[in-house]
């Protein structure tokens, strides 16, 4: 097994940087339920890319940040990120052999987990949940992957030392 | 082998499975703790230092950037008429408080003689509104003060219409507000025009609020304004709150339906107040 090349940390914590600005992005209101889980998808390509650095306790550790940028219950995102980055680590290595639109659809199927484990957590404490969510939410995440993908694998490219 | 396990929980060797075992366990516990308002709120009070930058850069790029270009290329004209009709309004606003002030000293005499005690002006503080959209299951406001500059939970939040809603965690150097409308927020408020005591329950995103246990035969009519009773100890007495919109009285039950319009602008505020209490009792006993 050869050694895997090193991505730096800081374009790591970056693009979660990015993604976390982009989430608190104001959107009106007919938009919102369209808003594109920008942090788990930047989490998933790390997780696909890069499986030895970033796993389920970055996963977990972003979804805490999440919870208080968001203002949601602490731990609520955190178990939706860690379950992320678990199923991310069981399916790697045959989602990378996948076409990019094929890609997508399991970036739809993570991505409505997450969803539902947020809505539950949501649920569970009275508040309203917004049943579109379940789908408009891993839509808008497997419409944008490719660009995702594709993006992030340039920046990846240019920064990685082998 | 159990222990091995977790020693190795930190390190490369650890089976995935093990760690996501480890993390929803310490998920669930802190969601519980942070449900109480135990422990989790110190972890809360110090990861809001490391979003609030984030927020501020979203808010400052997105939000306050483009209002401020198109304030700075609004001609001079524009801004004349502008200055002027605001120094309309502070005349029309101005000769208003010369009859409040009047008001105010007639109401305390009056109390003095009743022997009640006399609402005391609140001291406020000046807070902006940040430009991020957060958890849009309770959609509530990131301000950008904090425990530095004196805010505690609990505090009421007000605009220059009625009370926007109180403060939810108060981090060092922002804090979180939880809005009126919020369906886990309720409110005690009293119609000014008869007195009427009730409780206004968040409509959730609506947008609008509910009046809780209201009899159909009460006297209550569409545009009937709600002020905060002051009950609860958590909202100061006498600010206006919102207004009746719908009366339903045809529907089963012994309860109207009766729907309110928040007066503050929930949506578009940009700079809020934040009311301290004035005899120091922050920590009411009702819900937020």
């Amino acid at each position: 097994m050869d050694r895997p090349p090193v991505v730096p940390v800081g374009v790591i914590v970056a693009s979660f940087a990015a993604a976390f600005a982009l989430t608190a992005l104001p959107m009106a209101d007919w938009a919102a339920p369209w808003r594109p889980p920008w942090v788990t998808l930047v989490l998933l390509y790390w997780c696909f890319a890069v499986p030895e650095r970033v796993g389920v306790l970055v996963g977990w550790i972003c979804g805490l940040i999440l919870d208080v940028h968001l203002g949601t219950l602490v731990g609520q995102h955190a178990l939706g990120l860690g379950v992320v980055a678990w199923l991310a680590r069981r399916i790697y290595r045959r989602v990378r052999l996948l076409p990019l639109w094929q890609q997508g659809l399991s970036v739809f199927g993570v991505v409505m987990v997450d969803q539902l484990i947020v809505s539950w957590v949501t649920g569970m404490r009275g508040h309203p949940v917004d049943a579109l969510t379940h789908v408009s939410v891993p839509l808008a995440g497997a419409v944008l992957w490719p660009w995702i993908f594709l993006i992030l694998r340039r920046v990846r490219r240019r920064y990685q030392s082998e | 082998m159990a222990v091995r396990s977790a020693m190795n929980f930190f390190t490369r060797s650890s089976s995935p499975t093990l760690r996501l075992g480890i993390c929803a366990v310490l998920s669930l516990a802190l969601m519980v703790s942070d449900h109480h308002r135990q422990h989790a709120v110190l972890i809360r009070s110090a990861l809001s230092v490391v979003v609030y930058p984030l927020q501020l850069v979203v808010s400052t790029i997105f939000v306050d950037l483009p209002r401020e270009t198109i304030s700075w290329l609004s001609t001079r004209r524009s801004l004349i008429r502008e200055s002027e009709e605001l120094r309309h309004e502070l005349l029309v606003l101005g000769s208003r408080i010369e009859r409040l002030q009047e008001l105010e000293g007639e109401n305390r005499r009056l109390r003095r003689l009743l022997e009640s005690s006399a609402r005391i002006d609140d001291r406020v503080l000046v807070a902006s509104v940040l430009g991020v959209d957060i958890d849009p299951a309770s959609s509530g406001l990131v301000l950008n003060k904090g425990t530095q500059h004196g805010i505690r939970r609990g505090q009421s939040v007000i605009d220059a219409n009625g009370i926007l809603g109180q403060v939810d965690h108060a981090g060092p150097i922002s804090s979180t507000v939880v809005l009126i409308t919020d369906a886990s927020h309720a409110l005690p408020v009293v119609l000014s025009r008869n007195g009427l005591r009730s409780i206004a329950v968040g409509g959730g995103p609506t947008g609008e609020l509910d009046l809780a246990y209201v009899p159909k035969d009460a006297d209550i009519e569409v545009g009937d304004l709600l002020v905060s009773s002051g009950l609860g100890g958590r909202f100061p007495a006498g600010y206006p709150a919102a207004t009746v919109v719908r009366v339903e009285t045809a529907r089963a039950g012994s309860y109207a339906e009766v729907r309110l319009r928040p007066l503050a602008d929930l949506r578009r505020a940009r700079e809020v107040l934040v009311v301290f209490p004035s005899d120091g009792d922050a920590e009411g006993t009702d819900a937020g």
